[in-house]
C-alpha cells in the first residue's frame, strides 16, 4: 500500500511538472484530481470542524451565554444561505458586514501599533553602536529610505519637482528591497524543488541512497 | 546534621522537582528541630494594572539568610479562609510573582515560603488584595493621542467629501492602464481574467479588490467584453457576483450578466493555482488582473500570464509577494496603492476621506522621523544632552509600544 502511495505521488508530481513543457492530458488529469480532492477535503474539514466540533459538541453542556453565541453564529451562517432566494437575498449582507466589521475592529489597534508606531520608533532609535562609519551610514540610510518611501505613498500631492525626486528615491529603496526579497524567496523555492526531486529520485526511483 | 538535611533537600528538589515541592503542604515542610532560613518579609500583593482583572502582582523582600543557602521561594495563596495552597515557585534571585487566572473582585492573601537546605520558612501573610480590571490602559496614551489625530482627520475628510468638496488624489500608474487593458482584450476578442487573491472577505485587500472589480466589470460591460473570475473562497464568489451584476445593471446590460463569470474552484491554495493556470493556457486571456492578498502563487500565476502574452496588472499589500509581481507584470500597485486605487476608482467619500486621513498620518510619521533622526545625530555627533533627552523622553516616549 505504501508503494502504491509513492507511485501515485510520483506520477501526480510528474503530471503537474509536465505543465512546464505545455498543457497536456496528464496535467489536465492531475489538475482535476487536485481541485476535486481539495474541494471535497475542505468541505469535509469545514463540516467537522465547525458544524460538528464547534457547534454540535460545543453546545452540549455549554452555559447559556455560550449557547447564545453559538446560535448567533448559526443564524449568521443560515443568513448567508438566503442568497439562494431572490426575495430575501439581501439578508446575506448582514453576516458579511459582521465579519468585515468585527475583523476591522479586532485588528485596528494591532495594525496601528505594529505597522506605524513600532516602525517609526525603530526608525528613529539609533543603533546600539554608532562607532563605525558603517553604523552611521545605515542609520542615515534607514531614515532617508523610510522618509522617501513615505513620500512615494503620499497620495495628496502630485509627484513633481523636489517632491517627485524624493518619491523616486523612495521607489529605488523599495526596488532594492524587492530585489533582495526576490533572491531570498527564490532560494527557498529552490529548496522546495530539491525536496521534490529528492522524493522522485530517492524515495521513488531509489537512485539516491 | 547539616549533611543529612542537605540530603533531604536534594531528594526533595531533584527527586520530586521544584513544582512538585511547591504543591506540598507548607506546614509539613517545617521541621522544628532544624534551623530554617530567615523567611521573606514585607509580602505585598497588588492589583496588576491594565489587565482584565485576573492578575495580582506579589512581591517580597528576600530572605536575609546567606544567599547560598536559599534555593528559591514558594508562593502560597489563600482565598480569605486562611488555608494556603501553593501556586508557584521562583528561584532565589527573584522576589516577585504574577499570579494569573484569578477571579475578578475576589480577595486573596499570599504567603511566601523560603526554601532552605533544612526546610521551608514561611513569611507573614500579606494584606488581602483584589484583582480588578481597568477600562483604559493609560500607559498607551501615546497611541490614543496619535489615533485621535488620525481618526479625527479621517472623519473630518469624510464629512468634507460628503459635503461635496473635491479631494485630490494623485494619478496611480497602474489604474491609468486599466481601461487600455480592457480595451485591448475587447479588440483581441479574448477574455479578461480577474484574480482577487486567495483570502476571504475579512481581508481588507480582498475588499479593495472587489471595489476595483466594480470598475473593471463596468468597463467590461460597456465594451461588451468577457470577464472570468475563478475564486478560492465562497464568500468572495457571492460578493463578486453581486458586484459584477451591479456593474452590468448600471451599464444598462443586465441581460449580458451571467453567474458563471465568477465561480468557486477550491479553498486549497495550489489546487486553485493549478486550475487557474490551466484556464490561462486554454482560454488565453488578453488581460490578467491580480488584485488582493497573494502568497506563494503570485509568481506562478504571473509567470503563466507572461507566457501567454497577456497584459498584466497586479496589486497587493503583501511585501513578500510584491517582488514577483514587479518582475513579471506590466504594472504593479504597491502596498497602499491598492487601497488608494480602490478609493480613487470608487469615489466613495468614506474611502477618499480615509485615504486623506492616512496621508496626514504619513505627515506625522515624516515629521517624527526628521526630528528623531536630527536629535539622534546631534546627540551622538556633538554630545548635546538636551537632544538626547528630547529623543529619549519625547520622541521615543511617543513612538514606543509600552
Amino acid at each position: 500500500m505504501e508503494q502504491f502511495g509513492i507511485w501515485l505521488a510520483a506520477l501526480l508530481t510528474i503530471g503537474i511538472i509536465s505543465f512546464l513543457y505545455k498543457d497536456n492530458i496528464l496535467y489536465k488529469a492531475c489538475e482535476a484530481i487536485f481541485v476535486g480532492v481539495s474541494a471535497g477535503y475542505w468541505f469535509v474539514t469545514y463540516f467537522w470542524d465547525n458544524l460538528y466540533r464547534k457547534f454540535y459538541l460545543g453546545i452540549q453542556g455549554a452555559e447559556l451565554s455560550d449557547q447564545i453565541f453559538l446560535w448567533m453564529a448559526v443564524a449568521l451562517g443560515v443568513m448567508m444561505l438566503t442568497r439562494l432566494f431572490d426575495k430575501i437575498g439581501w439578508l446575506s449582507r448582514w453576516p458579511l458586514a459582521f465579519i468585515i466589521g468585527a475583523t476591522a475592529g479586532l485588528y485596528m489597534m494591532t495594525y496601528f501599533v505594529s505597522n506605524a508606531f513600532v516602525q517609526i520608533g525603530a526608525t528613529i532609535t539609533p543603533p546600539p553602536s554608532m562607532e563605525t562609519i558603517g553604523d552611521k551610514i545605515s542609520f542615515v540610510l534607514i531614515a532617508i529610505g523610510t522618509f522617501c518611501g513615505l513620500i512615494y505613498f503620499f497620495f495628496s500631492k502630485e509627484h513633481k519637482g523636489a517632491f517627485g525626486g524624493a518619491a523616486k528615491v523612495g521607489i529605488w529603496f523599495l526596488m532594492v528591497t524587492f530585489g533582495a526579497s526576490f533572491g531570498y524567496t527564490v532560494m527557498s523555492r529552490m529548496s522546495l524543488m530539491l525536496g521534490r526531486f529528492d522524493f522522485l529520485f530517492g524515495e521513488w526511483l531509489g537512485l539516491i541512497k | 546534621m547539616r549533611i543529612a538535611s542537605f540530603g533531604i533537600f536534594i531528594l526533595l528538589v531533584f527527586g520530586c522537582g521544584l513544582t512538585a515541592l511547591a504543591q506540598d503542604d507548607p506546614i509539613d515542610m517545617v521541621e522544628s528541630e532544624i534551623v530554617l532560613p530567615a523567611p521573606a518579609s514585607k509580602v505585598i500583593a497588588l492589583n496588576h494594572k491594565y489587565d482584565i482583572g485576573e492578575i495580582l502582582d506579589v512581591s517580597w523582600e528576600s530572605s536575609t539568610s546567606d544567599p547560598e543557602l536559599v534555593f528559591g521561594y514558594i508562593i502560597y495563596r489563600s482565598e480569605g479562609d486562611n488555608k494556603f495552597d501553593s501556586v508557584g515557585a521562583v528561584l532565589s534571585k527573584i522576589n516577585s510573582f504574577s499570579d494569573e487566572e484569578l477571579i475578578p473582585g475576589k480577595s486573596y492573601n499570599y504567603q511566601i515560603g523560603t526554601i532552605g537546605a533544612s526546610g521551608v520558612a514561611l513569611s507573614e501573610p500579606s494584606e488581602p488584595a483584589i484583582p480588578d480590571w481597568e477600562l483604559f490602559n493609560l500607559e498607551m496614551w501615546n497611541i490614543a493621542l496619535i489615533g485621535f489625530i488620525i481618526c479625527g482627520a479621517v472623519i473630518a475628510y469624510i464629512f468634507s467629501a460628503k459635503a461635496g468638496r473635491k479631494l485630490f488624489i494623485r494619478k496611480i500608474g497602474g489604474l491609468e492602464a486599466l481601461e487600455e487593458a480592457v480595451g485591448r482584450a475587447t479588440e483581441m476578442g479574448r477574455p479578461i481574467l480577474f484574480i482577487p487573491g486567495i483570502q476571504d472577505m475579512d481581508d481588507v485587500q480582498t475588499l479593495a479588490a472587489i471595489t476595483i472589480l466594480g470598475k473593471v466589470a463596468r468597463v467590461v460591460a460597456d465594451y461588451d467584453s468577457k470577464i472570468m473570475m475563478p475564486v478560492s473562497r465562497s464568500l468572495v464568489m457571492t460578493s463578486a457576483r453581486e458586484t459584477i451584476k451591479e456593474a452590468y445593471l448600471s451599464a444598462g446590460r443586465p441581460d449580458a450578466y451571467s453567474d458563471d463569470m465568477a465561480y468557486y474552484v477550491t479553498d486549497e491554495q495550489f489546487g486553485y493555482v493549478a486550475a487557474v493556470n490551466g484556464l490561462m493556457v486554454r482560454e488565453k486571456p488578453a488581460t490578467c488582473l491580480y488584485l488582493g492578498a497573494f502568497f506563494a502563487e503570485s509568481l506562478i500565476l504571473s509567470e503563466t500570464g507572461n507566457s501567454i502574452g497577456a497584459i498584466q496588472i497586479a496589486g497587493t499589500a503583501r511585501p513578500g509577494q510584491l517582488p514577483f509581481f514587479v518582475a513579471a507584470c506590466d504594472y504593479t500597485l504597491i502596498g497602499e496603492e491598492l487601497f488608494a486605487a480602490s478609493a480613487y476608482l470608487s469615489g466613495d467619500p468614506k474611502q477618499l476621506g480615509s485615504l486623506k486621513g492616512q496621508d496626514l498620518g504619513k505627515v506625522v510619521a515624516m515629521v517624527a522621523i526628521v526630528l528623531g533622526t536630527l536629535a539622534a545625530t546631534l546627540a551622538s555627533a556633538w554630545d548635546i544632552e538636551i537632544m538626547q533627552k528630547f529623543l529619549d523622553n519625547v520622541m521615543l516616549g511617543i513612538f514606543s509600544n509600552h
